[in-house]
């Protein structure tokens, strides 16, 4: 491991991955030497799993939601000597390190606070027709209500300097708040980009990935205060 | 139109619990509202038992054929307040409660055996 990326974190919110975990952190900090996982209250071996793996874990009493294991992990990151640079990640193993670094080098490079990832600025991703049909209208629902204009209103996977960090602070526990991070990029006017990222979409992840009747849960935590 | 009143009436409630539902605050006043309307309504529920003969001439006066049915309406509408303001104070419980784990979670990381540095 060198010195490279040693200014970034990785932020990975964990719960019940532990067929998987240690895999996808032992994978990342090949390239991202620094990564905090969220324990979101697992029940199986997850938290042994990501610090065989070589993550610093740190560990929810209960189960909160990922929006919330999220915002623990970025205030610890934050908190890190050295942090510059934060990367929210899925354990799944859907997202790849190749994305998440060059979205930190565009931070590094370009006037920018934010990167977030999207599927759909080329084609490599498959999703089922329904699926980007549905996220699609999330997006436009976004544009709408945001201002800001991105293609993919839920994807996991984001890149943040430490403006970012400060301004965007995750109220929303559970699905919700890959909305509330869009909202408040156009409320804190924060600069923003896009990059094409590739979502790996394995049996496993597919298996367990969000249901669709999950956008109405969304809607209905975003709309009911 | 038959019934004006008491449908406006309904409806401008419901649409106040709405208002306020999609509002965050939970000031000072809100606390006072509650308890004074609280007190509105015993007072109402027990006039309603000594006096039903009143309820009734209240009930046609707004267009409701029986004292029971405004009762009745009067019901749901505080039962429905009810279950809005219950849900609101969950939500408050629930970010507490996220505040309390995410200083317990971050009050004790723990750290890989270092095999790297």
């Amino acid at each position: 491991m060198t010195a490279h990326n040693a200014d970034t974190w990785l932020v990975v919110p964990l719960f019940n991955e532990a067929t998987v975990v240690r895999e996808v952190v032992r994978s990342a900090r090949e390239k991202f030497p620094n990564i905090v996982c969220v324990d979101d209250g697992s029940k199986d071996d997850s938290v042994e799993e990501a610090l065989a793996g070589g993550a610093v874990v740190v560990k929810h009493p209960i189960n909160l939601g990922q929006g919330a294991a999220l915002q623990t992990g970025l205030d610890f990151a934050f908190g890190q000597t050295g942090a510059e640079y934060f990367v929210t990640f899925d354990s799944d193993g859907q997202h790849r390190t190749e994305d998440a670094e060059r979205m930190v080098e565009r931070l590094r490079a370009e006037p920018l606070d934010i990167v977030v990832g999207s599927r759909f600025l080329d084609d490599r991703t498959n999703a089922s027709a329904l699926k980007k049909f549905v996220l699609r209208l999330a997006v436009l629902f976004e544009r709408i209500t945001t201002g800001v204009k991105l293609t993919d209103a839920h994807n996991g996977l984001r890149a943040l300097n430490r403006t970012a960090v400060r301004e965007i602070r995750i109220t929303q526990n559970r699905m919700a708040h890959a909305s509330e991070i869009v909202g408040l990029i156009g409320k804190k006017k924060l600069r923003y980009a896009e990059e094409a990222v590739q979502i790996i979409y394995t049996d496993y992840s597919r298996s367990k990935g969000q249901s669709l009747w999950n956008s109405v849960n969304i809607l209905s935590e975003l709309l009911i205060k | 139109m038959d019934q004006i009143i008491i449908k406006v009436a309904l409806v401008l409630v419901f649409l106040v619990f709405g208002a306020i539902l999609l509002r965050p605050s939970a000031s000072a006043r809100n606390q006072a509202m509650r308890t004074l309307g609280l007190l509105v309504f015993l007072a109402a529920a027990i006039f309603a038992v000594v006096f039903p003969g009143i309820v009734n001439q209240l009930a046609v006066m707004v267009g409701v054929g029986r004292g029971a049915d405004l009762v009745l309406y009067a019901f749901i509408v505080v039962f429905i307040g009810q279950a809005l303001s219950t849900a609101r104070k969950r939500r408050v419980h629930d970010t507490q409660i996220t505040e309390l784990a995410r200083k317990m979670a971050l009050s004790d990381p723990q750290y890989p055996e270092r095999q790297t540095p």
